[in-house]
């Protein structure tokens, strides 16, 4: 996608950020590439988040180029101020990641026994293009961009991720589907040897974990495949090497450690619909007029947060996407589509 | 034959450990190594705190039972006020660092949400057995004081409901609190009651 439709969800040239941050290599080199796409497409600059104390990751050659390539700042929140991006330390030690155990914190302890690379990626189904891809062959042909999204958890608190990957439609294109393509089903890796969690036996998921999207949601223009995050590639707690990201549903939907794509005509059960169909849909579309039963969406706490202020904000329909993704929507009933 | 003065250094030694975890939680968090959301780690670390002291003040009676050591009941109006302090601090957490005292959602989230209800009302019987644990309620109660004591086991299973309730994915945890809870439980049948002292013998015995 590199033709820039300026949309309510990006950044206004007047919020551009401060002049007086200080440019890391990293950021420079990016700032750069950002410039030059900025300059040719749309003639303005655009802004760049302070990556300068995100650590280094350890990423294989082709990823390097690829993310000093990214089209910086291709998406931004039209209000940088409130949606201010999370601390990397906290994106990368506050997760959900069932594979590696069910505390925030253990996906950061241990999914350091994930192996990344070489890491391939099956597309097959409704599609006239399938077959198995190195990671890498996956991903070359796209733009890498970076967009900075709002990511809200099905538990009711929310963070500011600054992602970089391509568009999953980018993919889908390459994948030529069928005219009886209706769905998109994503799968992630089951090797109970790597990811622990998989090895526990009270576990009421379904090893592998299922996620699905209709076609029309995967091929939105805001559907990203994510292959890095601040700057670098992914830790391998937040989807190494390899994850979706829907920015106007629900967390659980941005499947990570992505191993399979396939095109279906059926619509896919998702692994939190099968575990439990009156609390998670299909949709899982951010909506704070539809409770989950056990608490309220109407609002959700920006983290990080402090103990005498919860950061308690309302919730927004779609997640704030409502301009770009409501039409998905139309005529139909979110109360029973949730 | 052990002394007053050791008992008396049990007894404040057993409230140095129970202490402990609040000091710990707090340094943590004044030190931010309790993550981007202190406030619900505070929550959770509470609950389950909470959780241990009634399942330690709970295994007190049978634990004296099979060992006839004096030590175990003399701690036990402690721990018992430890659990209503760690569940009161439970439920201020929630309120304070949760709902950012935000009155009207409080009252509107207790009214829907079921767990919160249970939990309610378990801390509610935790403060009526904290207040009547001194001796004067316990004189003014006489033979009633025992048999409204024992509603203990009752909170305990609106506990473990309230919990089970909360638990999203999976259930190893829960269920080895519910384990250990039965076991606790079990102990209290009268023919389990009447053989621990037999069990005694059988273990200085062997």
């Amino acid at each position: 996608m590199l033709i820039k439709i300026a949309k309510p969800s990006d950044l206004h040239e007047s919020d551009v950020t401060p002049e007086s941050i200080y440019l890391s290599r990293r950021r420079f080199m990016g700032g750069m590439a950002g410039l030059g796409a900025g300059l040719a497409l749309s003639g303005h600059a655009q802004a760049n988040a302070d990556y300068s104390d995100v650590p280094d990751g350890n990423a294989p050659a082709w990823l390097k180029e690829k993310i000093s390539e990214t089209q910086w700042g291709a998406i931004t929140p039209s209000d940088p101020k409130k949606d201010k991006i999370a601390p990397f330390d906290d994106a990368s030690g506050y997760n959900n990641f069932f594979e590696f155990g069910t505390d925030k914190g253990d996906p950061a302890r241990h999914a350091g026994s994930l192996k990344t690379e070489p890491w391939s990626v099956v597309v097959d189904g409704e599609v006239n293009n399938g077959g198995r891809f190195a990671l890498e062959d996956f991903a070359k042909p796209s733009q890498f961009e970076e967009r900075i999204y709002r990511l809200r958890c099905v538990e009711a608190w929310s963070m500011v991720i600054p992602w970089l990957g391509i568009p999953l439609a980018d993919i889908i294109k390459r994948a030529d589907p069928t005219s009886k393509a209706k769905y998109v089903r994503f799968e992630t890796l089951v090797d109970p040897e790597q990811m622990r969690g998989q090895r526990s036996s009270f576990s009421i998921i379904d090893w592998p974990y299922v996620e699905g999207l209709r076609l029309d949601e995967a091929m939105n223009p805001l559907t990203l495949l994510a292959m890095g995050m601040y700057g670098r590639e992914l830790p391998n707690q937040n989807g190494a090497p390899l994850r979706l990201v829907v920015p106007w549903k629900y967390g659980f939907k941005s499947i990570k450690s992505i191993v399979r794509i396939s095109l279906t005509e059926e619509q896919p059960v998702n692994s939190w619909q099968k575990i439990a169909a009156d609390e998670y849909g299909f949709y899982a579309n951010v909506n704070p007029n539809v409770d989950h039963p056990r608490w309220s969406q109407a609002t959700e706490r920006r983290l990080p947060n402090s103990l005498f202020n919860p950061n308690t904000i309302d919730t927004l329909m779609f997640n704030g996407y409502a301009d770009e993704v409501a039409e998905l929507y139309a005529g139909m009933n979110l109360k029973e589509n949730y | 034959m052990a002394s007053p003065r050791i008992w008396l250094a049990w007894r404040v030694g057993v409230f140095l450990a129970a202490l402990a975890p609040l000091l710990f939680w707090s340094w943590q968090v004044a030190n931010n190594a309790a993550g981007p959301e202190p406030g619900r780690y505070l929550l959770l670390n509470l609950g389950i705190g909470g959780l241990w002291m009634l399942l330690l003040t709970l295994s007190l009676t049978p634990l004296t039972k099979l060992t006839r050591w004096k030590g175990f009941a003399l701690i036990r109006r402690q721990l018992g006020l430890w659990t209503l302090a760690y569940a009161t601090l439970h439920l201020l957490s929630y309120a304070l660092f949760i709902l950012g005292l935000n009155w009207a959602l409080l009252g509107s989230e207790i009214v829907k949400r079921p767990y919160i209800i249970v939990g309610m009302i378990a801390l509610v019987g935790l403060a009526v057995l904290g207040a009547t644990s001194n001796r004067w309620a316990m004189k003014r109660l006489g033979k009633r004081w025992k048999p409204l004591h024992k509603f203990s086991y009752a909170i305990l299973g609106l506990v473990l409901l309230h919990f089970f309730w909360v638990v999203r994915a999976d259930m190893q945890e829960w269920a080895m609190y519910a384990a250990i809870a039965a076991l606790v439980m079990v102990t209290r049948l009268p023919p389990v009651a009447r053989a621990l002292p037999k069990l005694r013998y059988r273990f200085s015995s062997a």
